[in-house]
C-alpha cells in the first residue's frame, strides 16, 4: 500500500506494517520534550496519576528546556523553573538544561535541533504547539498538552489519529529577497488558520531542498498556524550534514511513495512570489509588502523559534549593515548557541553583533521573550497601541502583550528593511 | 458523565485562540493548588477583545468583578475554536470558571485533545453554525443522549455531531481513567 512519509513513520512507531488516515493508533514516543510553562503541571499530573511510585518510562528520552519566562522578576514564573530543577535533581534527568548555567540553551525547538535530538524517522512529542518545527528533519513531531505529556512520561505512549497529508511543492529557485517565512505565509494565506487541521503538511520541491536546516525549520514551525498536526520535510544530504556534526545516533530516512494519496496538493513557483506579511490579527491575513508599505511602526522584533535562528540574523544583518534603525528594534537570538554565533559570524569582517549594535538595535538574552508576550517585564513586549513588525509566528490579539497592539508578521529581511525606515518596507528597496 | 447539562450560553466568534482564552502572562499560577488555581477561572477569556466578548454586540465579559466563576456554563463558538498554543491551561481555565461544555463548528487539534484527555470541558461539534443563532444569556440544554442542544425559550432543537472514536475517553472522564479502565495502566 502506498504511504506518505508521515504514514510510514507513524506505522513504524505503532509497530504496524501500514496505517491509513483516520485510523487511531498508539505511538511509541522516541523523545518527550517539555519546558517551564507546561513542565511543572505535567510533572504534577504524572505524580497524581501514577502515585508515589511514579516512574519515568525512559529518562534518556525526556528532554527539558526552560525557555519561556526566564529573565523576569515574576515570582510565579521563577517558581516554575525551581520546580523543573528540583524534578531533574530528584529523578536524575540528564537532559535538563538549567537556567543560570552554561547548559542553558534557550528556545526548545531550536535547542532540540542543535543538541542532536531531532532524528529522521522518529517520533518527538512536546508540550508546545511549535514542536512541529522538528519535522524539518524528516521526523514526526507534534505538540500536546500537560495530560498527554504526563501519560507519555509514565508510559512512553500516546494515541493519535493518523492524519491525511497535504503536499506543498515549491518549484524553481528562491530569489534573494525571499525567505522561508514568505513561503509559509503564502501557504497560510491560501489555506487559512484551520486549512490543515488534523492533517500533515508535507513540503517538497527544489526551492525547499535548496533551503538550509534553519530555513526548513521556519516552514515546519508554522504548520501549526494552519492547524496542522505536523509539518514534514524528507531528510536529504543537507539534513545528514547537519546531523553529522551533532549526533552519532543511527537513523532511518523515510520518503513518500510516488503514488501516495494526499488530501490536496498545492504547487508554487518560488521565482514568481514576492515578499509578504500577515496583517493583524491572524497569521493567514496575507498581503504583499508593497500593498502595506508605509504603515508606521513603533517596534521591530527579530527573534523566536520561527525567526531567531542564525540564518534569520544573517538575513537581517545584510540590510542593517551600515544603517541605523528608526524605531526600537529588538534582536532576540533563539538559543545561546545562536547568541554566540552573532559574535563569531561576520559579514565583510564585521560581526553580526556589531552590525546590530552599530545600527542601534537592542540585543536581548536568548528565550521565547515577547513572541508570546510573557510577564510584564519581558523585553520587547508590546504595550498600548504599539504597531509591531515581527519575525515571530502569531499575531492574534494580545499575543505579543497588549490587546490593543497590532502585529505584522514578516521575514527577517522585511523586518530589517522596515526597521531602517520606521515604516513597513519592501526588502527589495535595500537589496 | 452527566447526560443533561442546563445552563446559560456565552457566545463567541471564529478562531478563538488560546491567548484569548487565557493570556500567556497568566500561565505561571499553580494548576494544582485549589486556591491559587482559581486565578485561571478569574482570567478565563480575559484576552477576548471586548467588542467580541459575548455576541451579539459584545461588551459582556465572561467573568465580572473579582469572581472566578462565570454565570455562563455553555460556550458557543464558531470554527477553529482553541487554535494557537498547546497550553492545557486553556480548557482548565474554562472549567475553573464553571464552563461545562463548548459547542463549536470545529476545533483546533491540541485544544480538542486537551479538553478530552484532561476531562476539563466537553468539546461538542455542531452540525451547523450556531454562534449567530444562539445569543449570549440564552438558556440552553445540552443532551448527551441524542446529541442535541435545545434553546429553552422556544424549545428549538439543534443537532450536534456524535463524538466518534473519542467517546470512550469522554465517558471515562479522561485518558488516564480510560487507560485504567482498559487495563493499559494500573
Amino acid at each position: 500500500m502506498a504511504m506518505t512519509i508521515t504514514e510510514k513513520i507513524l506505522a513504524k512507531s505503532a509497530g504496524k506494517k501500514a496505517v491509513r488516515p483516520g485510523e487511531n493508533i498508539w505511538l511509541n514516543v522516541d523523545v518527550l520534550m517539555t519546558h517551564d510553562v507546561c513542565g511543572p503541571p505535567t510533572i504534577q499530573i504524572w505524580k497524581k496519576e501514577f502515585g508515589e511510585n511514579a516512574k519515568i518510562w525512559d529518562k534518556n528520552k525526556l528532554v527539558i528546556f526552560p525557555d519561556h519566562y526566564i529573565f523576569t522578576a515574576d515570582k510565579h514564573a521563577n517558581r516554575n523553573v525551581d520546580i523543573l530543577r528540583q524534578f531533574a535533581n530528584e529523578y536524575s534527568v540528564e537532559n535538563y538544561y538549567d537556567v543560570g548555567t552554561e547548559r542553558y540553551k534557550g528556545v526548545c525547538h531550536i535547542a532540540l535541533a542543535e543538541e542532536g535530538y531531532n532524528i529522521p524517522g522518529t517520533v518527538l512529542i512536546g508540550t508546545d504547539s511549535h514542536t512541529c518545527t522538528s519535522g524539518a528533519f524528516g521526523m514526526f513531531a507534534t505538540g500536546v498538552g500537560n495530560t498527554d505529556a504526563a501519560f507519555i512520561l509514565g508510559t512512553g505512549k500516546i494515541w493519535e489519529k493518523v492524519p491525511e497529508s497535504m503536499k506543498f511543492t515549491f518549484d524553481g529557485n528562491l530569489p534573494s529577497y525571499l525567505t522561508a517565512k514568505d513561503l509559509i505565509l503564502y501557504i497560510l494565506g491560501d489555506i487559512t488558520t484551520d486549512g490543515a487541521t488534523y492533517r500533515a503538511m508535507e513540503f517538497d520541491g527544489q526551492a525547499v531542498y535548496d533551503l538550509s536546516m534553519d530555513e526548513r525549520m521556519t516552514l515546519t514551525n508554522m504548520a501549526i498556524e494552519g492547524g496542522g498536526m505536523n509539518g514534514i520535510i524528507k531528510a536529504d544530504a543537507v539534513t545528514e550534514a547537519y546531523l553529522k556534526e551533532r549526533t552519532n545516533k543511527k537513523y532511518e530516512i523515510f520518503e513518500s511513495d510516488a503514488d501516495a494519496k494526499y488530501h490536496s496538493t498545492y504547487r508554487y513557483n518560488a521565482n514568481e512570489l514576492e515578499p509578504v506579511v500577515a496583517k493583524p490579527h491572524s497569521p493567514d491575513n496575507r498581503d504583499t509588502v508593497r500593498k502595506v508599505q508605509g504603515t508606521k511602526l513603533t517596534k521591530c522584533y527579530i527573534g523566536s523559534c520561527t525567526g531567531g535562528k542564525l540564518s534569520d540574523f544573517v538575513n537581517a544583518a545584510k540590510i542593517l549593515m551600515g544603517k541605523e534603525v528608526k524605531v526600537p528594534t529588538f534582536i532576540v537570538p533563539a538559543s545561546t548557541t545562536v547568541a554566540g554565533e552573532l559574535e563569531t559570524i561576520d559579514i565583510s569582517g564585521i560581526s553580526l553583533k556589531d552590525i546590530f549594535t552599530n545600527a542601534g538595535c537592542e540585543i536581548a538574552q536568548s528565550s521565547c521573550a515577547a513572541c508570546l508576550g510573557g510577564p510584564a517585564d519581558t523585553v520587547g513586549r508590546s504595550v498600548d497601541h504599539d504597531v509591531v513588525i515581527s519575525t515571530t509566528n502569531r499575531n492574534f490579539p494580545g499575543r505579543m502583550g497588549s490587546k490593543k497592539s497590532e502585529v505584522y508578521l514578516a521575514s527577517p529581511l522585511t523586518v530589517a528593511a522596515s526597521a531602517v525606515t520606521g515604516k513597513i518596507t519592501d526588502p527589495r528597496d535595500y537589496l | 458523565m452527566e447526560k443533561i447539562i442546563l445552563g446559560k450560553a456565552y457566545v463567541l466568534g471564529n478562531n478563538i485562540d488560546t491567548d484569548q482564552i487565557i493570556p500567556a502572562e497568566h500561565l505561571v499560577y499553580s494548576l494544582s493548588d485549589e486556591e491559587e488555581s482559581k486565578k485561571y477561572g478569574h482570567f478565563a477569556l480575559s484576552g477576548a477583545p471586548l467588542p467580541e466578548a459575548g455576541l451579539p454586540g459584545g461588551g459582556k465579559p465572561f467573568i465580572t468583578g473579582d469572581n472566578y466563576l462565570s454565570e455562563y456554563s455553555i460556550i458557543i463558538g464558531g470554527s477553529n475554536f482553541g487554535c494557537g498554543s498547546s497550553r492545557e491551561h486553556a480548557p482548565f481555565a474554562l472549567q475553573k470558571a464553571g464552563a461545562k461544555a463548548i459547542i463549536a463548528e470545529s476545533y483546533a487539534r491540541i485544544f480538542y485533545r486537551n479538553s478530552v484527555d484532561g476531562g476539563f470541558v466537553l468539546p461538542m461539534e455542531s452540525e451547523n453554525k450556531l454562534n449567530d443563532i444562539i445569543k449570549t444569556g440564552d438558556e440552553v440544554e445540552l443532551n448527551l443522549t441524542d446529541y442535541t442542544l435545545k434553546r429553552i425559550a422556544d424549545n428549538k432543537v439543534f443537532q450536534l455531531k456524535h463524538p466518534g472514536d473519542v467517546l470512550p475517553i469522554i465517558e471515562a472522564g479522561g485518558v488516564f481513567d480510560y487507560a485504567r479502565k482498559t487495563g493499559m495502566i494500573v
